[in-house]
């Protein structure tokens, strides 16, 4: 059996991921200015639940700042400190650090001090401008102490005798009413030592005028006990203040008089204290009207049933789906078989075999769909994850910049929203570095100076589109296109449409910055940004407005588990290539083909010279052919155009396909991004069409990918 | 027959170490997310012989909560324990005045609440 406490740790941090998140979002809202009380009550809840579980586990770097912070965020939750902008955005740092150190306890990374004690000092000056006692209040000593025992023993060391201590306790009606039973507190007492209790019932009224509301009873008692008075106060910790109390050591004292009047009033605080009351002194028991003892008799401020109850989630181990995932794919295949052998049998069209095979067939989809949905999540956290990188990006280099979100609750694919994060950092660092332009620049242009980075998630025909808008001075074009030409990415002589010149944005080693900056220029472009986009599958286009901004879209499948493909063969074997990156199919017809050499040809299309990518030959399968006319190809492309023209022997089919992943038996293989298998049962390889052409060997081109234009204008 | 204890504590994770702590020790935990959540239970369950609740909630807060079991005849004599990181001398009063029966300081031991729980309710 697993160790509960290793699984409620771990479901801890899942939970701290949950009340980050809602921590964020009440901080955004309340910058934003659409916040009220019950935001800021989020918000401090929120870091309240995380210091309450760290303090659990004793993670005490993560307990002490969590603690600031909420004492921080208490004094805005009382109005003694006002949400403005500034305390805000030490908020939302603060929220990047609490982020942090929830990530450092889980795996057990060291924890480096100086970057939170700046932020810990600019809390203090925070706290520190506030009225004194608010602070005082809470001592964050408090949180220190892992127990609340209160075993101050005050006995010397060394005694051999256990002392015999006497117990004078007289309830008040309070403590009745407060839910307290004096007998499970004699229990209590009776488990530290030798217990006698004597009862002592003068002042009990005969039946009738017996009012079960009232305390009657008074009890002594003696104890011989090794603990201290700690352990034997302990024991009455909770009726404290709820009755009079009294212990004393019994060689200290006389033995109480057996017949014990009413000790003392019970608001009278020396007696709580602990302090010997006089005995000389009777006072009558305080009988106070019902309704000042009763508990508040208010109605309690239920609100109607119909308030939202606690939502209704089942939290699985993500191994546990995934396999779900990999069995339902298993029955797809299966499915595709059995279809496949009931076409083979012949069986005829109207027959119930295949009436019952339409609807498994039409069952298997609904049940692939349900177990997506499983692994699907909001983008809501990648969102999150994004406006720190805003802020933090925006504050490196002195510009004020804004992110909106939009959509936020678009569901996609767990693995994609996790492969997701690298590339659109670095979109986000980007807009906020190149795209928008610094505030005196947007001033004069007319702009309030506040930059605006707009983030967005939709669906659209069947995909997950995101969009990185910023409204910043558009692509700089004849800049783009002069830093092309200076690379030797493009003839001088080129004429490019402005679509094509936003594209050069794509080519490897493209960098428009004069000066690099610590933020995007650190060696990656936008290049790996469209492969890494490129490898889930999905495809990033560009939109630019002169003076207006620009916006990336990327495109995403729904799910990593299948894919649209078209079947081919290839020197007998059976490849699928990705619909999403076939841009057309065709024969080639000799007028189209050119030779570059041998082995190397080319073929136009529409007047674009684009490079012939023999497949069976770049694989391994076969030697290059010797005529390319009348060969099957297939236009790879992306976004910005014609990458390569690959040939195939023939097209079979076009089909959903499961795909299984080979890196885990054969690590990265090139050119090839996964395995699928077919109805026939047949192993096929699915093509990464992309890398492909990337490493495309001397057969054909040259590896390194070639932009249409470059080819149509120097041919 | 065995102790029922409702705990009402909005993170999770206090409740499972709630849970965990009285299973342990033979106790039935009945479970509920915050004090409105607790309210609804406490009707679709057997009157438990102990309460255990947090202050700061979403929906109804501990106050709330135990403003709203004192409400009722039935459950006006049930021990409710307060578990909470506050310590503030101010919430323990009002924690009081509202009728909680203790107050247990987070993070707590597992023995240390059980027994309270023992002390309170048997």
């Amino acid at each position: 059996m697993s160790d509960p406490m290793a699984e409620i740790r771990a479901s801890f941090f899942v939970e701290c991921e949950e009340l980050l998140e809602a921590l964020q979002d009440g901080l955004q809202t309340l910058y934003d200015e659409m916040g009220d009380g019950e935001t800021v009550n989020v918000v401090f809840r929120a870091v309240h639940s995380i210091k309450g579980g760290a303090g659990a586990f004793g993670l005490d770097t993560l307990v002490a700042f969590a603690h600031r912070f909420e004492t921080a965020l208490d004094l805005v939750r009382s109005g003694h400190l006002s949400a403005s902008p500034d305390v805000l955005k030490l908020f939302f740092t603060c929220s990047d650090i609490l982020t942090d150190l929830v990530r450092e306890a889980r795996d057990d990374i060291p924890h480096d001090p100086t970057r939170t004690d700046p932020i810990l000092a600019e809390l203090d000056t925070l706290l520190g401008a506030t009225p004194a006692d608010d602070v005082a209040e809470d001592d964050p000593i408090d949180f220190e102490v892992t127990t609340l025992s209160l075993d101050l023993d005050l006995d010397a060391p060394g005694e051999t005798e256990d002392p015999t201590w006497d117990i004078t306790f007289t309830p008040g009606p309070l403590l009745y009413a407060n839910g307290n039973e004096p007998q499970f507190l004699f229990r209590a007492l009776r488990d530290l030592g030798d217990l006698t209790v004597t009862c002592h019932d003068n002042d009990l009224p005969p039946l009738e005028a017996l009012d079960c509301e009232h305390a009657h009873l008074g009890w002594t008692l003696r104890l011989t006990t090794p603990e201290g008075r700690g352990a034997i106060a302990d024991a009455f910790d909770f009726v404290e203040g709820l009755c009079s109390l009294d212990i004393m050591r019994a060689d200290d004292a006389p033995p109480p008089p057996a017949d014990l009047p009413d000790l003392a009033e019970l608001d009278d605080l020396a007696a709580l204290s602990g302090e010997t009351p006089d005995p000389e002194k009777p006072i009558p028991e305080p009988v106070r009207p019902t309704s000042e003892t009763a508990p508040s008799p208010e109605p309690s401020p239920r609100p109607a049933p119909a308030a939202a109850t606690p939502r209704a989630t089942v939290r699985v181990d993500l191994d546990r789906i995934d396999r779900l995932v990999n069995l339902v794919g298993e029955i797809v295949i299966n499915q595709a078989m059995l279809s496949q052998s009931v076409d083979a049998a012949g069986v005829p069209p109207n027959s119930p075999v295949r009436t019952g095979l339409e609807e498994f067939q039409q069952l298997t989809r609904d049940i692939q769909e349900s177990v997506m949905m499983i692994r699907a999540q909001p983008v809501k956290s990648l969102f999150q994850r994004m406006s720190r990188i805003v802020r933090e990006a925006s504050a490196a280099i002195g510009k004020d910049v804004r992110l909106r979100t939009e959509g936020e609750n678009t569901e996609v694919d767990k693995t994609v929203i996790e492969r997701l994060a690298d590339p659109l950092t670095h979109m986000i660092r980007n807009a906020v570095d190149h795209g928008l332009e610094p505030g005196d620049a947007r001033e004069a242009a007319g702009k309030p100076r506040e930059g605006t980075v707009q983030l967005t998630a939709l669906h659209r025909s069947g995909r997950v589109v995101i969009e990185v808008a910023d409204d910043g001075a558009g692509i700089n074009r004849p800049k783009v296109l002069a830093k092309a030409i200076e690379k030797e990415l493009i003839p001088a002589d080129s004429q490019l449409t402005d679509s094509e010149i936003d594209n050069l944005l794509f080519l490897p080693g493209f960098s428009t910055a004069d000066r690099i900056s610590n933020l995007s220029g650190r060696g990656v472009g936008m290049d790996v940004v469209r492969n890494a986009i490129q490898a889930l599958g999905g495809r990033v286009t560009i939109q630019s407005e002169p003076g207006q901004g620009t916006t990336f879209s990327i495109s995403l499948p729904l799910t990593l588990a299948v894919l649209d493909g078209m079947v081919v063969r290839v020197a007998r074997e059976t490849l699928v290539v990705p619909l999403n990156a076939i841009f057309e199919t065709l024969a080639v017809t000799p007028d189209d083909l050119r030779a570059f050499g041998p082995n190397t040809h080319v073929i136009n299309i529409r007047d674009t010279f684009v490079p012939l990518i023999d497949l069976g030959a770049e694989l391994g399968y076969r030697h290059p052919l010797q005529d390319y006319t009348g060969s099957v190809v297939l236009l790879i492309g992306q976004e910005d155009g014609l990458a390569a023209a690959v040939v195939v022997d023939a097209i079979e089919d076009q089909r959903q396909v499961v795909i299984k992943g080979l890196q885990e038996a054969y690590g990265r293989v090139p050119g090839i991004a996964a395995a699928t298998i077919l109805g026939d049962g047949q192993i096929a390889l699915i093509l990464d069409p992309i890398d492909l052409v990337a490493q495309a060997s001397g057969h054909t081109q040259p590896a390194k990918p070639v932009s249409p234009q470059k080819i149509g204008v120097s041919s | 027959m065995t102790m029922q204890v409702l705990a009402v504590d909005d993170s999770r994770t206090m409740r499972d170490m709630v849970r965990l702590a009285l299973t342990a020790e033979g106790i039935g935990a009945h479970l509920a997310e915050d004090g409105l959540h607790g309210l609804e239970l406490l009707d679709e369950i057997p009157a438990p012989d102990a309460i255990i609740t947090d202050i700061n909630m979403p929906r109804m807060d501990g106050f709330g909560f135990i403003d709203g079991v004192r409400a009722r005849e039935e459950f006006r004599a049930i021990p409710i324990l307060v578990l909470t990181t506050e310590s503030a001398a101010e919430m323990k009063a009002r924690a009081r005045d509202a009728g909680a029966t203790g107050w247990i300081v987070k993070p707590f031991e597992p023995a240390r609440l059980v027994k309270a729980l023992r002390m309170v309710a048997g």
